[in-house]
C-alpha cells in the first residue's frame, strides 16, 4: 500500500513539475533562442544590436497586444497591418503637403496634433471593424478582411502608390522633430520602447484590474452567459477593436518617423506576425485565455528568431520555414499542456472525493 | 425467447438486470430492472432527474451501465457504442434534435448510410426512399428541403422518419411530442400502431399523462434513479401512477418558515413574446411576487415558462408587456438595465448560459457585479476578495481554491456558484429557471434552503420547476402554465397534485380546441 501510495505521489510531482515547465515554455524558449544566438551570432549580445532588435520587436508587440485583446473576445483582426500603413502615409501627407483648404491657403498641424490625429484615425478604423461585427453580424475574419483592403487602398491613394520621402518637416510651419518619436531615445532607451512599456502596463493593467478586462475575458470565454450577467456585448468588442486600431496607429507613427519617409506597403503582412506572437504567448484562438505579458514574450521571440537568424545568414525562405514550425511547435505544448491540466485537476478532485 | 407468449402478454425481447449507472458523484440509475416487449408500446414515466433518460441511453449505448446486465433475445449483450447499438437493431429518437440543419432532409436520413452507386451518393435514391417514408409518415415534408428551413415539428418528424428509416426493432422515442401540434401528435400516434403491428418494440417516455393512457400498453415508473412500479397499463390509473411517481414519503425539502411578505415586489402584466412559427410562447401572461414571497412556475416542457422568465429579464426584443418592480415601471430594455434595476435570472442551462467555464470560480462570482465593486475602474484585489469568500461562505461552495475554474465542480457547486453571482448583484427579485435541474440530492436541499433563506430576507424569488414535489414543497403560491399561457394560480394551502396536473395539460388533451381551454 505504502510503495503505491509513494509512487502516485512520485508521478504525481513530476506531472506538477511537468506541468509547470509548460507554463513557463514561452519564457523557455525566449531564454533558449537567446543562448543560442549569443553563441551561434557574432554582435548579437552587444548594447547596440539588444536596441536595434528591441525596436523591431516593438512594433511587432505594440499590434500583438491589441491583437490578444480581439483574440480574447473570440474575434480576430486581420486589418492591423494595414492601418499602419494608412497610418503612416496620412501622417507623412500631413507634414509634407498640409491639408489643402482650396481658397489658397493649406493647414498644417503640428507634430503633436498630428500625431492625436494619426491615433484617432486608427481608432476610427477599429470603429468601423467594431461596428461590422456588432451592428451588422459581419463575422471578425470577414469584416477585417475587408477592412484590410480598403485601407490598404486608401494608403494608395493618399499618395497615389508613391512614398513620401524626407518627413524632416518645414520649421516656417512648424512640422519639424518628427524624428522624436522612432529616433529619439530618453535614458538612452529609444522612445519607441518607453511608449511600449507604458501601453504593455497600460493594457495588462486592463485585463486585470478593470471590469472592462473581464468582461473582455468573459465575453470570449462565454458570450451567452456574459450577456445573460448584464455585460454589454457589443461595447466590449467595439473596445478591443477600436484598441486594436490605436496600437496599429502608434506602430504607423513609429516606422514611419524611423524612416522619415512613409510607404504605401508599410506594414503589409504585420498582422499575421501580431497573431503569432499572441498565440505564442498563450492566448487561446477560441477566445477566453491569453494574457499580455504572454503576448509581449511571444513577440520578443519572433522578432529575436527573426533577427538572429538574419545575423547568421540564415536564408529568408529557411527563416519563414522555421518560424512557421515554432508557431505550430507552440499550439502543440500549448494543447499538451492544458491536456494535462485537466488530467491533473481531475486527479485532485478523485483525491478529495 | 422460446416460450411462446400463450396468454395476450407480449414477448419480452429486451431485460435489463439489475442495472445501475453512476457518474462522477451522483448515481443515475440505481438496480433497475426493466423488461421491454415487442408489439408493444413501452412507456417509461418519472420526474426531472428520476433516470430515464438515463436508462435509456443505456439501451440505446449512448452510455454504458456501470453494474448489471443487458439481455437481448435471451442472450446478455454489451453495446460499445450507439452504433453498436443500432446494429442490433435498437434506434432512438433523442429528445434534444440531433439533425444537421445544413443538410437536406434525405441527407439527414441516410446520414452515415448513404446509398452508394458506383462510388457515388445515390441521391435519387434516397430522396425516393425519403419520399415514401414520408408519406407513410403523413407528412407533406419534401425530401429536398434544408432542415434548418423546417419548422420545429416538422423537424421531430423527420428525427422519427430517421429512425424509423432504420427499421429498428426496438424503438426508444424520449419525449416525441414535446415540440408536436395535436394533429402532428395525431400522426405519430398512428405511425406507433402502424410500428407496433409490425412487431416493434416501442420504449416511449413523456411526462403528459394522458398521452400515455392513451397509447401505452405497459408502464414503468421511475423515482430518483429507482423503478417504483411496472405493470400494463389496462391496470393502473392516473393515481396509481402520480402516486409511484412521487412516492408517499414527501421529501422533505426543507421547513417552511412563517415569515410575513412585504409589498409587491415585481409585477409583470400581459407579457407576450410572439413564435416564429406562429402564435405566442408566451400568451398574454400576468404575474406578481411579493417581496420574500416564493412563487413556483409549473408546467411542461414547452409551456412557455423559461421564456416568460427570459421576457421579464429582457432578453427577448421582440417581447411586449409591461414590468414594475416594487411599483415603479421598468424601462431599461436591456439585461444589464434590469439587472441595476433588482432583477436576477439563474438560467435554465448553466453550462450554455451562467458559467464562463474557463474563468476561475472567483471572476464567474464577480462577473455580474464587477461595476459596483470597482473604484471608478479599479477592482480593488482586497474586497474583491472578501466578496467571493463572503459568497462561498454563505452558499457553502466546496471549494479549495476560488482561483480553480469553475469547471472543475460538481454540478452542484456550479450551481450555487451561479445563484452566488446572482446575488452579488443585490437582487430584489430573482427569477430561477429549474434551479435543481442536474444537481444531486444533497445540493438540491442546499439550494432549496438557500431560496427559503432568501426568501426571509425579503427577496422575492419566481422559480421553474417540473417537479411537482417541488413546487409543492417550495411555493408559497403555484403558477401553473400551459400553451403559453396562464391556467392557474393556487395558493399552497388550495393546491394539490390533482389540480397542478390537470392545469398543466389544458390544451394538451386529444381534440381539446385552445378556446375552450382558455374559457
Amino acid at each position: 500500500m505504502s510503495v503505491c501510495v509513494e509512487t502516485r505521489a512520485a508521478s504525481s510531482v513530476r506531472t506538477s513539475l511537468t506541468l509547470n515547465l509548460l507554463r513557463l515554455r514561452t519564457f523557455i524558449a525566449l531564454f533558449a533562442v537567446v543562448i543560442y544566438f549569443s553563441f551561434a551570432a557574432p554582435n548579437f549580445l552587444t548594447a547596440a544590436n539588444i536596441v536595434l532588435m528591441s525596436k523591431h520587436v516593438a512594433q511587432n508587440a505594440f499590434l500583438a497586444i491589441g491583437m490578444t485583446f480581439v483574440i480574447i473576445t473570440g474575434g480576430i483582426d486581420l486589418s492591423v497591418g494595414s492601418i499602419v500603413g494608412l497610418c503612416a502615409m496620412v501622417a507623412g501627407g500631413l507634414i509634407l503637403h498640409g491639408v489643402d483648404l482650396h481658397n489658397g491657403y493649406t493647414l498644417f498641424f503640428s507634430i503633436p496634433e498630428i500625431v492625436v490625429i494619426i491615433l484617432v484615425l486608427g481608432v476610427l478604423v477599429g470603429l468601423i471593424n467594431g461596428l461590422l461585427i456588432t451592428r451588422l453580424n459581419v463575422a471578425p475574419f470577414i469584416a477585417t478582411l475587408g477592412s484590410l483592403y480598403i485601407a490598404r487602398g486608401a494608403a494608395l491613394l493618399v499618395s497615389d502608390g508613391a512614398t513620401f520621402p524626407n518627413l524632416e518637416g518645414n520649421p516656417a510651419f512648424g512640422t519639424t522633430g518628427y524624428a522624436f518619436l522612432g529616433a529619439g531615445a530618453i535614458f538612452y532607451l529609444p522612445v519607441s520602447i518607453w511608449l511600449l512599456i507604458i501601453v504593455a502596463l497600460a493594457a495588462n493593467y486592463l485585463a486585470r484590474w478593470t471590469p472592462l478586462g473581464r468582461h473582455i475575458f468573459a465575453v470570449g470565454g462565454n458570450e451567452r452567459a456574459a450577456a445573460l450577467s448584464g455585460i454589454r456585448v457589443n461595447r466590449v468588442k467595439l473596445f478591443v477593436y477600436m484598441f486594436s486600431g490605436f496600437c496599429a496607429a502608434i506602430v504607423g507613427l513609429i516606422i514611419s518617423s524611423e524612416l522619415l519617409a512613409a510607404h504605401p506597403a508599410t506594414g503589409a503582412t504585420f498582422e499575421l506576425n501580431a497573431i503569432a506572437a499572441a498565440v505564442l504567448g498563450g492566448t487561446s484562438m477560441s477566445g477566453g485565455r491569453g494574457t499580455i505579458g504572454g503576448t509581449i514574450i511571444g513577440a520578443f521571440v519572433i522578432g529575436i528568431l527573426s533577427d538572429g537568424l538574419v545575423m547568421m545568414g540564415v536564408s529568408s525562405f529557411w527563416q519563414m520555414v522555421i518560424k512557421g514550425v515554432v508557431i505550430i511547435a507552440a499550439v502543440v505544448v500549448d494543447q499538451a499542456q492544458r491536456r494535462l491540466q485537466q488530467r491533473v485537476a481531475l486527479q485532485q478532485m478523485a483525491q478529495l472525493a | 425467447m422460446s416460450e411462446a407468449p400463450v396468454s395476450t402478454e407480449q414477448a419480452v425481447i429486451l431485460r435489463l438486470e439489475s442495472v445501475s449507472k453512476v457518474y462522477s458523484g451522483t448515481v443515475a440509475v440505481k438496480h433497475a430492472d426493466f423488461e421491454v416487449r415487442s408489439s408493444a408500446v413501452n412507456v417509461l414515466v418519472g420526474e426531472n432527474g428520476a433516470g430515464k433518460s438515463t436508462l435509456v441511453k443505456i439501451i440505446a449505448g449512448v452510455e454504458q451501465p456501470t453494474a448489471g446486465r443487458i439481455l437481448l433475445d435471451g442472450a446478455p449483450v454489451a453495446f460499445a457504442g450507439a452504433r453498436d447499438a443500432m446494429a442490433h437493431g435498437i434506434g432512438m429518437v433523442f429528445q434534444e434534435l440531433n439533425l444537421f440543419g445544413n443538410l437536406t432532409v434525405a441527407e439527414n436520413i441516410f446520414v452515415n448510410r448513404e446509398i452508394m452507386r458506383r462510388g457515388r451518393i445515390d441521391h435519387a435514391e434516397q430522396e425516393r426512399q425519403t419520399q415514401a417514408l414520408m408519406e407513410r409518415l403523413q407528412t407533406g415534408v419534401d425530401p429536398r428541403a434544408m432542415v434548418d428551413d423546417l419548422m420545429i415539428g416538422q423537424q421531430q418528424l423527420v428525427e422519427i422518419a430517421k429512425a424509423v428509416a432504420r427499421n429498428a426493432r426496438i424503438l426508444i422515442m424520449d419525449e416525441p411530442t414535446s415540440a408536436l401540434s395535436a394533429p402532428e401528435v395525431d400522426i405519430l400516434f398512428r405511425v406507433i400502431a402502424d410500428l407496433k403491428a409490425k412487431g416493434v418494440a416501442i420504449v416511449y417516455i413523456s411526462h403528459r399523462l394522458e398521452e400515455m393512457m392513451r397509447i401505452g400498453d405497459y408502464i414503468t415508473v421511475l423515482r430518483d434513479g429507482r423503478i417504483t412500479g411496472a405493470r400494463r397499463m389496462a391496470e393502473v390509473d392516473l393515481h396509481w401512477i402520480v402516486r409511484q411517481m412521487i412516492g408517499s414519503d414527501a421529501k422533505d425539502y426543507s421547513s417552511q418558515s412563517d415569515h410575513g411578505f412585504g409589498q409587491e415586489a415585481l409585477r409583470a402584466e400581459d407579457i407576450c413574446l410572439p413564435q416564429i412559427t406562429g402564435g405566442y410562447a408566451v400568451d398574454h401572461v400576468s404575474l406578481s411576487v411579493r417581496a420574500g414571497e416564493i412563487v413556483g412556475l409549473y408546467g411542461l416542457m414547452g409551456a412557455g415558462r423559461s421564456e416568460f422568465l427570459e421576457c421579464v429579464m429582457g432578453r427577448h426584443p421582440l417581447a411586449s408587456g409591461r414590468i414594475f418592480i416594487e411599483g415603479r415601471p421598468v424601462r431599461e430594455k436591456d439585461v444589464g438595465g434590469r439587472i441595476a434595476r433588482g432583477l436576477a435570472l439563474i438560467p435554465e442551462d448553466r453550462q450554455r448560459d451562467g458559467l464562463v467555464p474557463i474563468l476561475s470560480v472567483a471572476e464567474n462570482l464577480t462577473m455580474a457585479s464587477l461595476n459596483k465593486l470597482a473604484k471608478v475602474f479599479h477592482i480593488p484585489a482586497r474586497r474583491e476578495a472578501e466578496e467571493v469568500q463572503r459568497e462561498v461562505r454563505d452558499l457553502s461552495i466546496k471549494v479549495a481554491d476560488t482561483a480553480l475554474p469553475v469547471s472543475s465542480l460538481s454540478g452542484g457547486n456550479q450551481q450555487k456558484v451561479v445563484i452566488g453571482k446572482a446575488l452579488m448583484t443585490a437582487p430584489k427579485v430573482l427569477l430561477m429557471d429549474e434551479p435543481s435541474r442536474g444537481i444531486d440530492i444533497g445540493a438540491k436541499g442546499d439550494v432549496f434552503r438557500i431560496m427559503r433563506n432568501l426568501a426571509a430576507q425579503g427577496i422575492g424569488i419566481l422559480f421553474v420547476t417540473s417537479d411537482l414535489d417541488e413546487v409543492l414543497a417550495l411555493s408559497d403560491r403555484i403558477a401553473v402554465m400551459s400553451h403559453g399561457r396562464l391556467t392557474a394560480l393556487i395558493d399552497r394551502a388550495e393546491a394539490n397534485e390533482a389540480k397542478i396536473v390537470a392545469a398543466s395539460s389544458i390544451g394538451h388533451g386529444p381534440g381539446v380546441q385552445r378556446n375552450e381551454a382558455s374559457a
